[in-house]
């Protein structure tokens, strides 16, 4: 190329350059999107293989969960079981978060409070919420209020921990400025603590919804009507394998929606703050 | 209310520092520091790395106490951390990040319960003062460190405090860059007129912009060597025959220490210095 070519070369070849690596991102998407539909029907053959297998009494195969899953939808089960489940999650988790957020800043912060707070922490995160489900329905009946109890004791724990450490972890600087700047304790809590530990507290909510997740079937054992954990302890009485595998595929989808909503949302609202998952 | 900036406010106080010693459980970090500084004096201590500069600096600003004697600002004893006493840290990590410039600078007026339109007024007056107006709504990731560095001395000065405390401000920028953070500092200090603490282990930055320099000794039970007047014109020649001479002389004095403390430790013999 001569020296004349240089110059102009500069804007001829970044326009075409900008769009190679635009549709460079589209196609590694779309690449993306290829591999996971390989990988399910993968898991979907190997899934029939099983029931071929060992028969219905045992897999249901695709097809029969299927069929199972537009019965159960068509009246009206399904949707009730997930939105049953759902509410009983979003509250538990919600006041898991109302609660441990707290908490953990002000464990993180005081001393004292961590102290005297500790023992009971590490005494109770070691012990599953299903360990607690007799106790729950004795004292709070057979109600809403024992599982929305039990998948809250399953996330708040966890959200305490994670804004804990996200509290310690703070530049130590930033404090001090703050302090420097005029701000009193509790200033520097709700400005500068409590922004600057967004980011674990984020962390903490993702994995506390995926405690509650686990945590839900263990929630509906005992005399729920519906949820999904529900429709998967009833049909076992009646038998209806094909029914579990839709209880439990529903389940997995669903924890898997929530957790892409809770994500997309908090990178978009809390950007600011370093989110970015 | 005008965008002149106050003097007189910013000025501010004599700092009298009587007798302080400072011990970090059996470490004797600082023995027994005086020192008297004028209200409107730029002051910088000079010293080798880990004498003490950052623990007397701290001491200024009410983060550690003094285990002996007193700090004073106009009579006032510093016992904690005051807004009349703003520092700027050698990390920029120190700004807020979920904070756009403006609101970085704005605040310690916002802690002081001012109006929004005050607020604005304060973070916009000193953002222009240090030259950075137009990045008002940015956030400091955008930023380069220099920048970063205007914001941290605005947000400090937006809080007119009676003693701006810097601790290696510009240690982590680049040459290039720390040359004219440099001249900058230079101006912004004489267009502001507060009274400046300004800790370096730079010679050439403590030429540039000291009206003194305190040369501290090596630790540990570091104390105040030398104290030395700049009375060269702003802004400075740090290439001006008299300016060289000092620099010797710095150079003479610090390396004198520096060889102190390697061979406290071990590391050196007498002969090193010849
Ligand atoms: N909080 C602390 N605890 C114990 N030792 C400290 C503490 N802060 C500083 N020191 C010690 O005091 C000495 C002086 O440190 P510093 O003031 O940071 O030096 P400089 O800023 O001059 O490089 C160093 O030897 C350092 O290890
Ligand atoms: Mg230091």
């Amino acid at each position: 190329m001569t020296s004349v070519g240089t110059v102009a070369s500069k804007d001829s070849t970044t326009a075409p350059r900008a769009r190679r690596r635009r549709s460079d991102a589209l196609s590694g998407r779309l690449r993306t999107v290829g591999m996971y539909m390989l990988s399910i029907a993968i898991g979907v053959g190997v899934w029939q293989l099983v029931a071929m297998r060992y028969g219905s009494a045992l897999v249901a195969s695709p097809a029969q969960t299927l069929v199972a899953a537009k019965d159960l939808a068509a009246d009206g089960t399904l949707l009730n079981s997930v939105i049953a489940s759902s509410r009983r999650i979003l509250i538990g988790w919600g006041l898991g978060l109302v609660v441990g957020v707290p908490i953990g800043l002000l464990m993180g912060r005081l001393t004292v409070i961590r102290q005297l707070l500790d023992p009971y922490i590490e005494f109770f995160r070691f012990i599953p919420p299903v360990a607690f489900v007799t106790l729950a329905v004795v004292w709070l009946g057979i109600g809403e209020a024992s599982k929305v109890v039990l998948i809250f004791y399953t996330s708040v724990f966890i959200v305490t921990l994670n804004t804990i450490a996200g509290v310690l972890s703070i530049n130590e600087s930033k404090l001090r400025a703050a302090t420097s700047l005029g701000a009193s304790r509790w200033q520097i809590l709700r400005f500068i603590v409590l922004p600057a530990t967004v980011p674990h507290i984020v962390t903490g909510a993702r994995l506390a919804m995926g405690n509650s997740f686990l945590t839900i079937v263990s929630a509906e054992i005992v005399a729920a009507q519906v949820g999904l954990g529900a429709l998967i302890w009833t049909s076992r009485n009646y038998g209806r394998i094909d029914w579990v595998f839709v209880g439990i595929i529903t389940l997995g989808i669903l924890g898997f929606v929530f957790d892409r909503i809770l994500r997309v949302v908090a990178s978009r609202v809390l950007r600011r703050y370093g989110v970015k998952l | 209310m005008t965008t002149e900036i106050d003097r007189e406010s910013a000025r501010g106080a004599t700092t009298t520092i009587d007798g302080v010693g400072i011990r970090f459980g059996s470490y004797h970090a600082v023995d027994a520091i005086s020192l008297d500084i004028e209200a409107g004096e730029f002051l910088c201590l000079l010293g080798p790395s880990g004498c003490g500069k950052s623990t007397l600096l701290s001491a200024l600003a009410g983060f550690t106490p003094a285990t002996v004697g007193a700090i004073s600002v106009d009579d006032e004893p510093v016992a904690g951390p005051s807004p009349e006493r703003g520092m700027v840290f050698q990390n920029s990590d120190a700004l807020f990040d979920w904070l756009t410039v403006r609101q970085n600078v704005a605040f310690g007026p916002r802690m002081r319960g001012q109006s929004r339109k005050a607020q604005a007024a304060l973070a916009d007056e000193y953002l222009g003062l240090v030259g950075l107006r137009k990045f008002a709504d940015k956030f400091p990731d955008q930023l380069s460190g220099g920048m970063r560095q205007r914001v941290q001395i605005a947000r400090v000065l937006a809080n007119r405090p009676r003693i701006v405390l810097m601790d290696e401000p510009f240690g982590a920028l680049d040459a290039q860059t720390r040359q004219v953070m440099q001249q900058e500092m230079d101006r912004i200090w004489r267009e502001s007129g507060c009274t400046v603490v300004f800790v370096t282990h730079d010679i050439g930055e403590a030429i540039i912009l000291a009206d003194r320099i305190a040369v501290m000794t090596a630790g540990p039970a570091a104390s105040i060597k030398n104290i030395y007047s700049v009375d060269l014109p702003r802004p400075r020649d740090e290439t001006s025959p008299e300016a060289i001479a000092l620099h010797q002389k710095l150079r003479q004095d610090i390396g004198h220490e520096v060889r102190t403390a390697l061979r406290e430790q071990g590391l050196a013999t007498e002969e090193d210095g010849r």
